[in-house]
């Protein structure tokens, strides 16, 4: 393990050896590109928000569709992430403790919801649940609401989000190994034991990395959601959907106000994922 | 395999967490995908190929194809720039570039859409200097790529990145050793191993061009025949009641996403191969 190491670290000291000329012309376009790109709409959202002041700004905030969305945005991740997470630990514990056949399969297919279509994810669901659907009549007879209701909404929302905690463990699990937790059987604990006080504290970076990811998505989603939601303003709109709402009735500041709220949330993402990434690798390299 | 069972039964919930994990990944993904597919098996052949070819359709795959592929070509040129920049070059505020790089990732796509479509439409922040010069970005297929290359430019990045802190300097000094100059390095030792990461990359920001949804409606113009993505005529022919149509077409897309899977396996294998 301390070999590979050694070489990276050596990569960053003497590979740069083209002219300080072409080096900062090659760092200026790529600065100027991001800067285009990535910093210019971030700055953008919260100049549109802000653009008529700190008062208009609050007040397009305190609307109450708008509280009502942010309600439900919270419901939605209050129940996604959690749910996704606990699939995360377990599918990882099976799959990167254990050898069986079928294993890559297994891996291809949790990773499946990230290839499809946002608005497949949404669309499936109708297939299944919506009144030409599969069991939409008989939901209907019991008047049971699924599609262009709340539970729609969760559901899509755990699609799109299903791997992310599940795809950070796995590696982070395989490459830690199963030594500690054979050594902590050994010396008697249980298996609740072991998982809670020698697998948990190795992962705990790895699952707030998951866990930050799965909440941005799911707070954020859009597409899928839009599909499911029906758009029935306070009721089955979250905040992504009424800022399109907004956006559509040409209410631009709300909808830039609302937006940044979501921009806030990324940054605040951003922020976490760096952290998470670095323990991470630290402990990696400590093992 | 003997010795690798008993190492296995030391560790318990195997049997518990793989029926877990089998049945959660049936009840939420397997089944409902499925139902797509089954769906779509109700139509008799010439049925489902009038939709799918409709005129409509296919200029929507023309659309949605065409822009992917520009972006992510525009995407594997800056994004292995900003890889190499990141990983070889020092330059103050590097670490907070490189976190930004996965901003994309985070920040809501209906964000960016009315974002992009504001910042480049006529009076915008940028649109106001592109259109005296006659460029129209906003509610034109260029605000399609625009959209397309923002939510693709992670992918480039992050799957060149680790690969290039990877290359041993020991293959660069021995092509300098034997004579070559920089560029000859760079073309004939440094790009033949990047190659695989950055079709991977390619192929990961195409594969998520082609299904984005929220980032393109806000700026693409939505006009039929000209800027209608595909993703967006699904939702069109659902709110038109027309579950079929949205079937048929959704299973045509699922289909290109697991070819694009597929192909983005075997290039991630192909990749691995090369590192070791």
């Amino acid at each position: 393990m301390s070999e590979p190491l050694s070489t990276t670290k050596k990569t960053e000291g003497r590979a740069q050896t083209e002219p300080a000329v072409v080096r900062w012309t090659l760092i200026s376009i790529a600065l100027i590109f991001l800067a285009l790109f990535l910093l210019l709409p971030l700055a953008a959202v919260f100049g549109q928000a802000f653009e008529k002041g700190l008062s208009v700004y609050l007040d397009a905030l305190k609307e109450p569709d708008t509280l009502s969305s942010i309600k439900l945005t919270l419901i939605t991740a209050a129940v996604t992430v959690p749910l996704n997470l606990f699939f995360g630990v377990t599918a990882a514990w099976a799959i990167a403790k254990f050898s069986f056949p079928g294993k890559n399969l297994l891996v291809t297919l949790i990773d499946l919801p990230f290839s499809v279509s946002p608005v497949i994810s949404g669309l499936i669901y109708v297939l299944i649940f919506g009144l030409q659907g599969w069991i939409g009549p008989w939901l209907q007879d019991h008047d049971i609401r699924i599609v262009f209701a709340v539970p729609g909404i969760i559901l899509a929302t755990i699609f799109v989000t299903f791997p992310f905690v599940a795809r950070e463990l796995i590696p982070l699990m395989e490459a830690q190994g199963k030594e500690e937790e054979e050594a902590a059987l050994v010396l008697g604990a249980t298996g609740l034991q072991t998982f809670f006080r020698v697998t948990l504290p190795n992962i705990k970076w790895g699952i707030i990395y998951g866990v930050i990811l799965c909440n941005a998505r799911a707070m954020g989603e859009f597409g899928a959601v839009s599909v499911v939601s029906g758009h029935i303003r306070g009721m089955t709109n979250t905040v992504p959907l009424h800022v399109e709402i907004l956006y559509n009735e040409y209410n631009y500041t709300a909808a830039f106000a609302v937006a940044s709220l979501l921009a806030f949330l990324a940054l605040i993402t951003l922020m976490v994922k760096t952290i998470a990434e670095w323990k991470v690798r630290q402990q990696l390299e400590n093992n | 395999m003997k010795l690798l069972k008993r190492n296995n039964n030391v560790l318990p919930g195997f049997g518990m967490t793989l029926g877990f994990t089998i049945f959660y990944l049936s009840v939420i993904v397997l089944i409902p995908l499925s139902a797509l597919v089954f769906r779509t098996m109700e139509f008799t052949w010439s049925e489902f190929l009038n939709t799918v070819t409709a005129p409509r359709v296919l200029a929507s795959y023309k659309v949605t194809f065409g822009a992917a592929m520009i972006a992510a070509v525009i995407n594997s040129i800056f994004g292995v720039l900003v890889a190499w920049v990141l990983v070889r070059y020092r330059f103050p505020g590097r670490r907070i570039v490189d976190a930004l790089v996965d901003l994309p990732f985070a920040l809501p796509t209906a964000v960016a859409g009315i974002t992009l479509a504001t910042i480049y439409s006529p009076n915008g922040w940028v649109g106001r200097y592109l259109e005296p010069h006659g460029i129209k970005v906003a509610f034109t297929p260029l605000g399609i790529v625009l959209a397309m290359t923002f939510i693709g430019l992670p992918f480039v990045v992050r799957t060149v990145q680790p690969v290039i802190e990877e290359i041993e300097v020991e293959l660069e000094e021995a092509a300098v050793c034997l004579g070559a100059n920089r560029w000859q390095t760079l073309q004939r030792v440094i790009f033949p191993v990047l190659l695989p990461s950055i079709l991977t990359g390619f192929a990961l920001s195409f594969a998520r061009a082609v299904g984005e949804y929220g980032s393109i409606i806000f700026i693409a113009g939505n006009m039929p025949m000209v800027s209608e993505i595909t993703p967006l005529l699904i939702i069109t022919k659902l709110e038109q009641f027309d579950y079929k149509g949205a079937t048929a077409i959704a299973c045509v897309m699922l289909l290109t996403s697991f070819t694009m899977l597929l192909v983005i396996n075997l290039l991630q294998k192909w990749s691995r191969r090369y590192a070791e």
